[in-house]
Order: C-alpha cells, then sequence, then structure tokens
C-alpha cells in the first residue's frame, strides 16, 4: 500500500497485518504519517496504490453505505479527543447511539452509564468537555469509541500530553478493554515504555516504510542500531540530532 | 434541559417574522386591494396618457375603485388604449361615463378619474368609455400660456 | 512580463477551482437534505443561533435606518411641499434595497462569521472527523442543517428589519415632523406593490441568505485548522459575503426593476 500527498510520499509500500482481538502497535518518530495511516484505514484518505481489507471488503471499494455500516463497526480515538464542545458528556457518548439505533431513552440511559463506569466518569456526565481535563476528556472520547460495542479500535497517540497517573490509568483501559470486549486494538504512538506494555505486536515505521516489526521483547532484543536508538531514546545515532546541513564551522564563517 | 427555551425563542421569532410581513403586506402594501382582481373589465382610448402607468389608480370622485390593468397602443388610430379593472361592487356605471387623466396634486401622481353619465344603460364588461379627457401635459400648458402672451402683445 | 502572466493565470485557476469545490461542497449538502427533514430539532438549533441571535442587531439597525429615511426624506421633500410622500420613499427605499441589502450585510457580520468559527473549529479540533469515523455525515448533521436554516432565518430577520424600519419611519413622520397617520399609511398603500416590492425585496433577501451561508459554511469546512487560519476563514467569510450580497443586489435590482 502506498500513499502521496501532493507530491511527497509518506508510504511507500508498507504492508500492515492487524490481528483480530490483539494489541498492534504502530509506533515511530513523529511526523511518520501515523495518524493518516489511521485514516486511510477509516475510509477517510484514499490511498494511491495498493488496497486496505477489513474482514475481506476493501475499504476503498465500498459504496458509501457500506463504508458508514463498516465504521460503526470501528472506535476511533483521536488525539484531540474530538468531543463535541456543544453537548454534555452524557450527550457525547449517546449521540453515536442515538444517530445510528431507535433505542428508547431509558435503554440508551442505561448503556451510556454502562460505557461511563468502564472508563471510571460516570460521575463527570453533566460536565461540558470543556470543563473535563485532558485524560478525561480522552476517557470520555474512549467510551464513546466503543459506544456502539465495535468490534475494532483505533487509537491515536492516546499517551501524548498526559500526566503519568492519566497515562497509567488509559493503558490500563486499552488493555482491559481489549480483553473484556474482545476489540481488536490499533495503537499509534511514539510513547515507547507505555506501548510496548500494553501491545502484543509492534510496526516501527519510519521514512514511510516499516522500519522493524516484532513482538515487544522481540524488538528490544533487536541488534538494529536504529530500533535500539528509538526505543532506548537516544539524543544522537542513526537518527542525527542535527537536521541536514552543512558543516558548522562553513556556516559560521559564511561561506 | 434548555432545549424547550430555545424552541420558544425560535417560536418567537417565527411569529415575530410573520407578524413583520403581514403587516407589511396589509398596511403598507396594495395587497388588499388586489382582492379585486377579479373585477369587470372596460377600455378608453386617449389621444395621451401622460405619466399614466399599469396599476394606477382608477377613482370617481376620489374614492378608489379599481385600476389600469393594461395600456396598450392601437396602431390604426394613434391611440392609446387604457384597460381598467374596476371592482365588481361598482357596477352602476351609465354608458355614457367619461374618463379623463387627473393629477394627484401639481407633481404628483396620474389616475384615471371616471365622471358617470345619464344614461339608463350600464357599463358591462369589455365595455367602451367614448368620451375621455386626455393627460394634460405640463409642458404643452407653459407653451400655450407663453405663446398667448405672445399674442396678446 | 511572463512572470506577472504566470500570476494572473495561477490566480484566475485557483479562483476558478475554489469555486468548483464550494459548488461540489454545496451539491453534497443539498443531497443530505432530504434526510434531515425528519430530524427538524437539528434545524431549529440553528435557526435559534443563526436568527434570534441575530434579530435584535436587526431591530436596532432596522429603527434607526428607518428613521434617519423618514428624516432626510423630509429634508428634501418639505421644499417641494411634498412631506406627505416621506411613507412612499420610506417605505419603498426599505422594501427594495436597503431592507434584504442591511439584513444581509449585518446577517454576513453576526451570523456568517460565527458559523465559519464554529465550523473552523469543529475541523481543528477534529470534531468532523470525529463524526466521519462514527459513521454520522458531517454534511448531513453540520452542514446541512446550518445552511438551511440560514436560507430560512434570513427572509424572516428581513420583514423584521422592514416593518422595524417602517415603524421608525412613522415615529419620525408622525411623531417628529408632524405628517398625519392617516396620510402616512394610505399614501404607502397607493405607491408600494405587493409583488414588485414587498416580495421582490423577499426574493433577494433569500437569495442572499442562501449566498452567505454557503460561504460561510465553505469558509469554515475549508478553514486551515490553525487560529491564523480561522482567524483568515472569518475575515474572508464576512468581505466575500458582503460583496456578494452587494454585487447580487445590482444585479437582482436590474432583472426585478430594470423595466417596469
Amino acid at each position: 500500500m502506498s500513499f502521496s500527498r501532493g507530491s511527497r510520499e509518506i508510504f511507500k509500500n508498507i504492508s500492515l497485518d492487524i490481528q483480530r482481538g490483539k494489541v498492534t502497535a504502530i509506533m515511530g518518530p513523529s511526523g511518520t504519517g501515523k495518524t493518516t495511516l489511521l485514516k486511510l484505514i477509516g475510509g477517510q484518505l484514499k490511498p494511491s496504490q495498493g488496497s486496505i481489507q477489513i474482514d475481506g471488503n476493501n475499504v476503498h471499494q465500498l459504496s458509501r453505505k457500506d463504508l458508514y455500516q463498516l465504521r460503526k463497526r470501528m472506535g476511533m480515538l483521536f488525539q484531540s479527543g474530538a468531543l463535541l464542545t456543544d453537548i454534555n458528556v452524557f450527550d457525547n457518548i449517546a449521540y453515536p447511539i442515538r444517530e445510528h439505533t431507535e433505542l428508547d431513552e431509558n435503554l440508551i440511559r442505561s448503556l451510556v452509564l454502562m460505557k461511563l463506569n468502564a472508563v471510571g466518569l460516570r460521575g463527570a456526565r453533566e460536565l461540558m468537555p470543556s470543563e473535563l481535563s485532558g485524560g478525561m476528556a480522552r476517557r470520555v472520547a474512549m467510551a464513546r469509541a466503543i459506544a456502539l460495542d465495535p468490534v475494532m479500535v483505533m487509537y491515536d497517540e492516546p499517551f501524548t500530553g498526559q500526566d503519568p497517573i492519566s497515562m497509567g490509568v488509559l493503558v490500563n483501559l486499552i488493555r482491559s478493554m481489549n480483553q473484556s470486549l474482545h476489540l481488536s486494538s490499533v495503537v499509534v504512538s511514539h510513547d515507547v515504555p507505555e506501548t510496548m506494555s500494553i501491545s502484543d505486536y509492534i510496526y516501527l515505521i519510519s521514512g514511510g516504510s516499516i522500519v522493524a516489526q516484532g513482538t515487544p521483547d522481540e524488538l528490544k532484543n533487536s541488534s538494529d542500531p536504529w530500533v535500539q536508538q528509538f526505543i532506548a531514546g537516544q539524543p544522537d545515532g542513526p537518527v542525527p540530532f542535527h537536521y541536514t546541513a552543512s558543516p558548522l564551522m562553513q556556516d559560521l564563517l559564511g561561506e | 434541559m434548555n432545549s424547550r427555551k430555545l424552541e420558544i425563542a425560535v417560536g418567537i421569532f417565527v411569529a415575530l417574522s410573520f407578524a413583520a410581513f403581514f403587516m407589511l403586506a396589509l398596511k403598507v402594501s396594495n395587497l388588499i386591494t388586489y382582492e379585486s382582481s377579479t373585477g369587470y373589465k372596460i377600455s378608453a382610448t386617449f389621444d395621451n396618457i401622460g405619466g399614466l402607468r399599469v396599476r394606477s389608480p382608477v377613482a370617481v370622485g376620489g374614492v378608489r375603485i379599481g385600476k389600469v390593468a393594461s395600456i396598450e397602443y392601437d396602431n390604426e388610430n394613434y391611440e392609446a388604449v387604457v384597460t381598467m379593472e374596476i371592482e365588481p361592487k361598482y357596477n352602476r356605471f351609465p354608458s355614457d361615463t367619461s374618463a379623463g387623466i387627473l393629477t394627484a396634486g401639481l407633481l404628483g401622481e396620474q389616475y384615471i378619474g371616471l365622471t358617470p353619465g345619464a344614461e339608463e344603460k350600464y357599463l358591462k364588461d369589455g365595455g367602451k368609455i367614448t368620451v375621455t379627457q386626455s393627460a394634460l401635459v405640463l409642458e404643452d400648458i407653459i407653451g400655450q400660456f407663453l405663446y398667448s402672451k405672445a399674442d396678446e402683445k | 512580463m511572463l512572470d506577472r502572466l504566470q500570476v494572473l493565470g495561477q490566480r484566475v485557476i485557483s479562483v476558478f477551482s475554489r469555486l468548483g469545490q464550494a459548488t461540489l461542497f454545496l451539491y453534497q449538502i443539498i443531497l443530505t437534505i432530504p434526510g434531515l427533514l425528519s430530524r427538524p430539532s437539528l434545524i431549529i438549533k440553528q435557526l435559534y443561533s443563526t436568527g434570534v441571535q441575530t434579530l435584535l442587531i436587526i431591530v436596532v439597525a432596522g429603527c434607526f435606518v428607518g428613521m434617519v429615511l423618514a428624516l432626510q426624506a423630509y429634508y428634501v421633500l418639505v421644499d417641494f411641499g411634498a412631506e406627505d410622500s416621506i411613507s412612499q420613499m420610506v417605505v419603498l427605499t426599505l422594501m427594495r434595497e436597503l431592507g434584504p441589502v442591511m439584513t444581509g450585510l449585518l446577517f454576513a457580520g453576526r451570523a456568517g462569521s460565527a458559523l465559519t468559527a464554529e465550523i473552523g473549529l469543529m475541523k481543528s479540533t477534529e470534531q468532523l472527523s470525529g463524526m466521519e469515523m462514527m459513521a454520522v455525515d458531517p454534511m448531513q448533521r453540520v452542514m446541512a442543517p446550518r445552511v438551511l436554516a440560514g436560507f430560512l432565518a434570513m427572509p424572516m430577520l428581513t420583514a423584521v428589519f422592514m416593518a422595524v424600519g417602517v415603524l421608525g419611519g412613522y415615529l419620525v413622520a408622525v411623531h417628529g415632523v408632524g405628517i398625519f397617520e392617516g396620510v402616512y399609511w394610505s399614501l404607502a398603500q397607493l405607491k408600494v406593490d405587493f409583488y414588485t416590492d414587498l416580495m421582490n425585496g423577499m426574493v433577494k433577501s433569500l437569495v442572499f441568505g442562501f449566498v452567505i451561508v454557503w460561504i460561510a459554511v465553505f469558509e469554515g469546512y475549508d478553514s486551515v485548522p490553525t487560529s491564523e487560519g480561522l482567524g483568515q476563514a472569518t475575515t474572508r467569510t464576512v468581505v466575500h459575503g458582503s460583496l456578494a450580497v452587494l454585487g447580487l443586489d445590482f444585479l437582482l435590482t436590474a432583472i426585478m426593476f430594470g423595466d417596469i
């Protein structure tokens, strides 16, 4: 599968396999197009070559109606949470349920409270999104992502910008929800230890192609210097500290 | 939920705008006089209609009883043919009624004034008024006035 | 020289491609409208934010415009002894031109900019993408109700503006300079035609409303999701919306009143 935006090629012939019921992590430095990858999976963007298949369906050959049917079985957690800001927490989670089902309000209420309970925010249901902390907003978004009982949930940078406590909460939630709801999860992240701790299989992406893949243990023991640099977070290595430039002395002397 | 308040506010807004529209339609436009668009038609020919237009009023004794429906030019007699639409309830105009083009005030709008005659028969739909007086054209009057002054000397 | 020609060419091409995008965007919205009719609550909510929240400024502006018109008409007409005709001038000006145009300009400034900012913000906070991933079509749930509500709100606001303006003129004419009340209303009735004046004004307002919300919603949807991009998009909505109103007004006036 390839994807280009304008003349810039973002992915060059990459091939990923996401296994049912497992947590698959996609990791890589910032700016490698990890979010783009999720959008490709969700059918919001179209690959320039190749295909994306979910349950044997080619996402980009589905009709609009079938694509929407498919999306009902996918949940996605956005980096910013993407909660609707004009309605409160309760209505945000009820939103997809109300949109897609004809359930009566009592049933919706029970469903929403169960989802909120799962992320531990049952008490926050009356709050508006603007009153939530970043971690809480992400948990609400998580509850919303599982509102329609999807088979697959995609997490876009779930740990970025979180304090250690909410990070721990999120890590636990992703793992436990994956087990209790039999989900297939895709986690896109560059937070190494957290992601390593919850994922079953990891793809490392850089420069538009897959650099390494394997279980967390395999990667830890990898001899590839690039993998080691990324996992250990060393400032210099195969990925240079300096952006490509002429030698310093030459620059300073203005030659 | 405050959706009730919101709906009430929108309700008030819609009601207000309809009230505004009907006030405009009934109070400051000629919509009421449109109800007579099913009136009967009579025509009259004039040498000169001045500033008369379609929808100019037709009045008797200053009371509006209809409007001008169409203005055409008769190619054979070199005259303007004005068709008037008169409200059905004013159906007792003698057949020798005369029509003149008058001006409301010195510079005002022009309208057709009817002067009822004395015949026993009444005008019917499609009837014709034969006695007409053309519009006063200010330039002509001034011209005449100047010539007569010149003649006096 | 060639460079300048190239710049010119690029500009023209980009203008047309944007127009094309905007048209496609509108087409997508219109396709979703039939499905929206089963959800009137969405439209009512938007009627509130585009209509009710713009009402106050419309009422205030309408009242002052009517009063000023009456006063100026009086100064001119009194020299000809024709001050009785104030109402004709006030009502005709309001219905044919100022009602729809002023309402359009105020609507672009008040409701249009708010629409662009709201949608732009929804885009930059990924709410639109989020909806798509929840299998909810943002065209239908976000764009279409706003377009429809704006389209409905404009003529209503225009009617209010005209009516308030006529009443403002009435205040000045009858209580200010002493025209008889009956004369004010009856002379207006004599001259103002329901179809050519009032209804044409309403048609104008429908066209303006449609174009303004179209611009506002498209600019929001097409905005660059940064604070700077959002600011630019909002400005563009007000500027393009206002220019569109003025330009279309000239066109419509020429069509409607050009040949009576």
